[in-house]
C-alpha cells in the first residue's frame, strides 16, 4: 500500500491530531492570551473531527507502516473511548484553569499531544511503535501534572510522576531490548512466531520487564507508589485525565502485548497478571479506607479497578478481553463523573478536597449528591448501575478459565470497597450540613448527569456496547 | 590487537564510570563522565559502529556533558545534602543491587536466542556500505513515521520546558528595534544654549 493511502485509510485519526496540535500551537503563539479559548474549543472539535473519522472509517483492518501500527476493532473501540475521554477532560476543565488562573492555550495542547500519543499506543504493533508512543503521552502528561507551577504541591506531584516514569521507562526498554536480543525482531507477531511455551529464562526476563514498565503507567499495585500523590497534587481536571484517558491506553496496550506477542507464553504472563490482580484489588479496596482527601480516596479506587481489568486479562481469552473493553467504557464514565461531582465542591471561590466537606450535601445540592451516590454505588459494583456489569463480565470469563481463587478475591475486595464509597453517601445524606458550594458551571454539572445518566440505564440498551465490545474482542484473536 | 583496545577502552569506561559517583566535586564527576562517554565511543568504534561512535560523541560530549557542567557551576545546587541520605541506604541499595546483578549474569550465562534471530536482525554488508548511508536508508523510507513521531516528542519536550520555566516578568528592559530605528536627532536631542559665565 502506498504511504499516503495508508495515512489516509489507517492513520487518519492521528494525523487529524497532529495538524490539529500544529495549527493550534501556531494560533496561540500568534495569537498570545486572547486564543486561550478558541484553542481550548478547537482542540475539542478536533478530537471529535478524529473520533469521526473513526467512527465512518471503512473499519478494514491493516497493518501499517510495515507492521509498526495496526489498526483493528480492538484498537478503534478504545481509541474512541480514549478519545471521548480526552474531550470531556478539556470541557472539565476549562472552567477550573480559568478560575485557578492556569489558562494557557499550552494546555489543551498538551492534552491533545498526550492524546495522540495514547492513540498511536493503543494501535502500536512492534516495540518501537510501543515506546514512541508511551512517551509522547507520558511527556505530556509529567509537563501537565506540574502545570500549576507556583503551587509546590503540584511541582512535587509532577517531578514525582516524572522520575519514577523515567525509572519505569528504562525498565521497559531494558526488557525490550532483551526481547530484541533473543527474537532479532521488535514486531509482535514475529516475537509471538518465534517464542515457545518452553522459552529460555532471557525471554522471561524481557517480558517481566516490559509487563512492569506498563504495570507502572496503569499504577496496577505494587508499582502504584506515585499515584496517590500525584492525582492529590495535579490540578482537579489533570487527574481526572490521568485516572480515564491515560489509563485506558495504558490498558490496551498491556493487553495487546500479553496477547499478539506472547500467545504461547500465556501461563508465563499469567501468573504476573494475577499477582498484580490480587495486590491491585486487595490494596484499592484496603487502603481507600483511612483517607479523608477524595482525590487520594479516587486514586486507590482506580487502582483497586485496574486489578479487575487484570482479572478480565488473567482469563487470557475472547470473553475476557471484552470484559476489558466494557470495564474501559464504564470506568471511565464513572471516573470523569466522580471528577466532575469533585470540580463542584468549591467553598467561596476556593476548591475543597475532603470528603467531610461533603456533609449534607442532599439538603444543599440534592441534585449533585443524587449524581455522585448514584456514581458511587456504581463504582461499588451495585447493580443494576453499569458498574456491576462492568465487574461481572470481567470476573465470569475468570471463573470460566478456572481462576476461582482469583475470581474470590476480586468478590471480597469488591465487598470491602463498598464501604467506602457508601460511607461518601452516608456522609452526603446523614451528616450535619458543611459550608454550602457554590453554584457549579453548567459544562461540569451537564457532564456529572450524562455520565450517570448512562450508567443508570446502561442496562436497558446495552447491545450497541455489547456487540462493539464483541467485535473488538474477536480481532485479537 | 582489537582485544588490548577493548579491555582498554573498557577498563578506564568501568573506573570513570565509578569516579562519577563517588567524586566529591561535581565538576569532576562530569569531566569523568565525558571521559566515559569517550571510552564507549573507542567501543562502538571497535564494533564498527563509527556512526553510533560519532553520535556519542558529537551528541552526548558535545551537548549533554556541557549542558551539564553549565547545570552544575550556574545553579547553586548542595550536593551534600543530596548525598546526605547515603549511607543510610545504602546497604539497602547494595542489596537491590546485588540481587539484580546476580539475575542478570544468571540470563546472560543461559543467554539463548531464538534459532531464526541472525537471520531475521540480518544487516547489510558493513564491508559494501558506511554506516550513515545503511542508517538513512531506513530511517527515512522503512521507519520514516517514526522519525515523524520522534519530533513530535521533541515538540512536546520543547513546549513543556516553555511552559514550566517561562515567566513573562512585567518591566524588563527589552530592546525595541522599531523604537530604536525610528529615532532621529529632532526627537532625542535637545540643544540648549549656555550663556557663557551663567550656568544653566
Amino acid at each position: 500500500m502506498p504511504f499516503f493511502t495508508q495515512l489516509a485509510h489507517h492513520f487518519l485519526p492521528e494525523v487529524i491530531l497532529a495538524a490539529g496540535v500544529l495549527a493550534l500551537i501556531l494560533i496561540g503563539a500568534w495569537r498570545g492570551e486572547r486564543a486561550n479559548a478558541l484553542v481550548s474549543e478547537s482542540a475539542v472539535g478536533v478530537m471529535g473531527l478524529a473520533l469521526l473519522a473513526i467512527v465512518l472509517s471503512s473499519h478494514s483492518d491493516a497493518s501499517v507502516f510495515d507492521g509498526a501500527y495496526v489498526d483493528d476493532a480492538f484498537s478503534r473501540f478504545v481509541k474512541v473511548v480514549t478519545l471521548v475521554a480526552s474531550m470531556v477532560t478539556i470541557l472539565l476543565s476549562t472552567d477550573f484553569m480559568r478560575r485557578a488562573h492556569l489558562d494557557k492555550f499550552e494546555y489543551p495542547i498538551l492534552i491533545l499531544l498526550a492524546t495522540l500519543g495514547m492513540l498511536l499506543l493503543i494501535s502500536a504493533d512492534n516495540l518501537i511503535a510501543l515506546y514512541l508512543g508511551l512517551e509522547l503521552m507520558s511527556l505530556a502528561l509529567y509537563v501537565v501534572a506540574a502545570f500549576a507551577r507556583d503551587d509546590v504541591r503540584a511541582s512535587e506531584a509532577g517531578l514525582k510522576y516524572f522520575v519514577l516514569g523515567a525509572l519505569s521507562s528504562g525498565m521497559m526498554l531494558y526488557g525490550a531490548s532483551l526481547l530484541y536480543g533473543f527474537a532479532g525482531t521488535i514486531s509482535f507477531t514475529g516475537i509471538a512466531a518465534v517464542v515457545s511455551g518452553s522459552a529460555p529464562i532471557g525471554v522471561v526476563f524481557g517480558l517481566v520487564f516490559v509487563l512492569a514498565g506498563l504495570a507502572f503507567k496503569m499504577s496496577a499495585a505494587p508499582f502504584h507508589m506515585w499515584t496517590p500523590d500525584v492525582y492529590e497534587g495535579a490540578p482537579t481536571p489533570v487527574s481526572a485525565f490521568f485516572a480515564s484517558s491515560a489509563k485506558v491506553a495504558a490498558v490496551a496496550i498491556m493487553v495487546r502485548v500479553t496477547l499478539t506477542a506472547f500467545p504461547a507464553m500465556t501461563s508465563q504472563w499469567r501468573q504476573i497478571v494475577v499477582f498484580l490482580a490480587i495486590v491491585s484489588t486487595l490494596l484499592g479496596a484496603f487502603a481507600a479506607i483511612g483517607q479523608t482527601n477524595i482525590k487520594r480516596l479516587m486514586a486507590y479506587s482506580s487502582i483497586g479497578h485496574m486489578g479487575f481489568v487484570l482479572i478480565g486479562l488473567a482469563a487470557a481469552s475472547e470473553e475476557g478481553v471484552r470484559g476489558i473493553a466494557i470495564y474501559l467504557v464504564m470506568y471511565s464514565a464513572m471516573t470523569l463523573g466522580a471528577f466532575a461531582a469533585i470540580l463542584t465542591m468549591r467553598v467561596d471561590g476556593k476548591p475543597v478536597e475532603n470528603i467531610s466537606d461533603l456533609a449534607g450535601l442532599s439538603r444543599s445540592r440534592s441534585a449533585t449528591a443524587f449524581f455522585l451516590a448514584m456514581l458511587m454505588f456504581s463504582l461499588a459494583g451495585i447493580p443494576p448501575l453499569g458498574g456491576f456489569f462492568a465487574k461481572y463480565y470481567v470476573l465470569l470469563p475468570a471463573v470460566q478459565a478456572g481462576l476461582y481463587p482469583l475470581a474470590v478475591i476480586g468478590v471480597l475486595a469488591s465487598a470491602v470497597g463498598a464501604f467506602y464509597y457508601l460511607r461518601i453517601v452516608k456522609v452526603m445524606y446523614f451528616d450535619e450540613p458543611a459550608p454550602v458550594f457554590d453554584p457549579s458551571s453548567r459544562t461540569v454539572g451537564g457532564i456529572l448527569a450524562l455520565s450517570t445518566i448512562f450508567l443508570l440505564f446502561f442496562w436497558v440498551y446495552p447491545a450497541p456496547l455489547m456487540d462493539a465490545a464483541s467485535a473488538a474482542a474477536k480481532s485479537l484473536f | 590487537m582489537a582485544a588490548v583496545f577493548f579491555y582498554l577502552f573498557s577498563v578506564v569506561l568501568i573506573a570513570s564510570a565509578f569516579v562519577v559517583i563517588t567524586a566529591r566535586n561535581p565538576v569532576h564527576s562530569v569531566l569523568f563522565l565525558i571521559l566515559a562517554f569517550c571510552n564507549g565511543a573507542g567501543l562502538f568504534l571497535l564494533q564498527g559502529a563509527e556512526f553510533l561512535a560519532m553520535i556519542l560523541i558529537v551528541v552526548y560530549v558535545g551537548a549533554v556533558a556541557v549542558l551539564f557542567l553549565f547545570v552544575v557551576m550556574m545553579l547553586d545546587v548542595d550536593f551534600a545534602e543530596l548525598k546526605q541520605g547515603f549511607q543510610k541506604y545504602l546497604p539497602a541499595g547494595a542489596a537491590v543491587g546485588a540481587v539484580v546483578l546476580f539475575e542478570l549474569a544468571f540470563v546472560a550465562v543461559n543467554w539463548q536466542s531464538a534459532p531464526t534471530a541472525h537471520e531475521a536482525a540480518a544487516v547489510p554488508i558493513l564491508a559494501q556500505v558506511t554506516n550513515t548511508a545503511a542508517l538513512g536508508e531506513v530511517l527515512y523510507t522503512k521507519y520514516v513515521i517514526f522519525s515523524q513521531v520522534s519530533a513530535l516528542v521533541l515538540l512536546t519536550a520543547m513546549i513543556g520546558a516553555i511552559v514550566l520555566t517561562l515567566r513573562h516578568r512585567p518591566n524588563v528592559k527589552r530592546q525595541n528595534i522599531e523604537e530604536q530605528n525610528s529615532r532621529t536627532a529632532k526627537s532625542v536631542v535637545e540643544l540648549k544654549k549656555v550663556p557663557s559665565r551663567a550656568g544653566v
